[in-house]
């Protein structure tokens, strides 16, 4: 019986991992990255050429694809992908420009 | 020496998962993010009460995907990790598992000396990851030992901190372990590499991470990067490696042995709220402090050049 509770309280300090463990970060700033998809290198290039943004992205919401994809919802809006990207072709807009 | 890394030798795989607690632009969010890439599934990580376990969750739920992690005491970061590696050597599973102690500034330079101390020099086989915020910004900006000259925080003078940064890499090198290295948030390709190198040495490993902190040191969420180049490049931060007592220059600080090469140390102080009240003969001073670090890092060079 004292195993059991033992057990128990074991299993409830193990912590699940989960997507969106904060809530919705996306809500977090008014101001969201957009990819201008002309100027952007890998996407004129067509192939793995840059993701500076991928790289430089505190959380995982930009993927490493052509074109590259920004997870709106959970993206905090530091504007770190728009500084460092080399021709500049993300820009930070209002939500409602998106 | 690490070996030079380049951006599609990073695996797409995430370790982190979005949506976590951690501020926008946070310098740490990209050190873990890459660090965690070089070490792979296989690894276990012991953190202390810092912004990283804040990063971990509230009960019940955390953003860390595969990967073990345990949340330990303030002091116990290091201790706590000899322990892991012990058991993980007597189940004969310590070559293919990673053990990490991952902890701020404050929970090496002033609450965990000791254990870490200890704990390289009991020869403990694990890698200890410093990321330096330059203060307890966890709890709200409070001075640490590595918090640097004329810095304001909630607990210095006015004028900001009258002593200088704890240099946490010479008190590490002078124990004599395998791999000491510095690196910086804003060279995610450095991060990589140095990890990397250090999962593959035997014995313990230290590796000091400076980590621009947007609320802390008052910058806005996008300069983080700057920030972080900003100090490499001037001087303030060098970014080097002591392999088995061979010193090397990382790339991105090699040129700067030239002083003229160095940016203004004005550039990085001025662009920052916490240096706010600098006066001229700070600025001096910081002059006369990166000239004197560049001074030793010439003569660990000269000698290992001539051995």
């Amino acid at each position: 019986m004292v195993d059991q509770k033992v057990h128990e309280i074991i299993l409830a300090s193990i912590q699940k991992p989960v997507v969106g463990e904060a809530g919705k970060t996306g809500s977090w700033s008014r101001f969201k990255p957009k990819i201008d998809l002309d100027k952007c290198t890998v996407v004129k290039m067509n192939k793995d050429v840059c993701h500076f943004c991928w790289l430089y992205c505190p959380e995982p919401i930009i993927s490493r694809t052509i074109p590259p994809k920004i997870n709106y919802e959970y993206c905090k809006g530091c504007g770190i992908c728009a500084e460092v990207c080399p021709p500049k072709a993300i820009k930070m807009v209002e939500e409602s420009e998106l | 020496m690490a070996d030079k890394v380049k951006l599609y030798d990073i695996p797409e795989e995430e370790f982190l998962l979005p949506g976590n607690r951690m501020c926008a632009g946070c310098g740490l969010s990209l050190i873990y993010r890459t660090a965690l890439k070089a070490l792979g599934p296989n690894t276990i990580i012991t953190v202390p009460a810092s912004c990283l376990t804040v990063l971990h969750g509230m009960q019940g739920f955390t953003s860390v995907d595969k990967i073990s992690v345990l949340n330990t005491p303030f002091a116990t970061v290091a201790a706590s990790a000899s322990g892991i590696e012990a058991a993980l050597e007597a189940m004969g599973k310590d070559d293919e598992v990673t053990c990490v102690a991952f902890a701020g500034d404050g929970g090496t330079t002033d609450i965990g000396i000791q254990g870490l101390s200890g704990a390289a020099e009991r020869r403990t086989n694990f890698i200890y990851a410093c990321y330096d915020n330059e203060a307890y910004m966890n709890t709200g900006v409070q001075r640490s030992g590595s918090t640097p000259y004329g810095s304001f925080t909630t607990t210095t003078p006015i004028y900001g901190k009258t002593e200088h940064k704890k240099n946490m890499p010479k008190i590490l090198e002078a124990h004599d372990i395998p791999y000491v290295a510095t690196s910086c948030a804003a060279y995610p390709l450095d991060i990589y590499a140095k990890f990397k190198r250090a999962k593959k040495i035997k014995g313990t490993k230290y590796i000091h991470i400076l980590s621009p902190c947007p609320p802390g040191w008052g910058f806005s969420t996008k300069d983080t990067i700057k920030m972080g180049k900003l100090a490499v490049e001037t001087g303030f931060w060098p970014l080097y490696e002591i392999e088995n007592g061979k010193f090397s220059l990382s790339t991105p600080s090699k040129r700067l042995l030239d002083p003229a090469k160095r940016k203004p140390i004005e550039e990085y102080l001025s662009t920052q709220k916490r240096f706010n009240r600098l006066s001229n003969e700070d600025i001096e001073e910081y002059k006369r402090y990166i000239n004197q670090s560049w001074e030793y890092i010439k003569s660990k060079n000269l000698t290992t050049q001539l051995l």
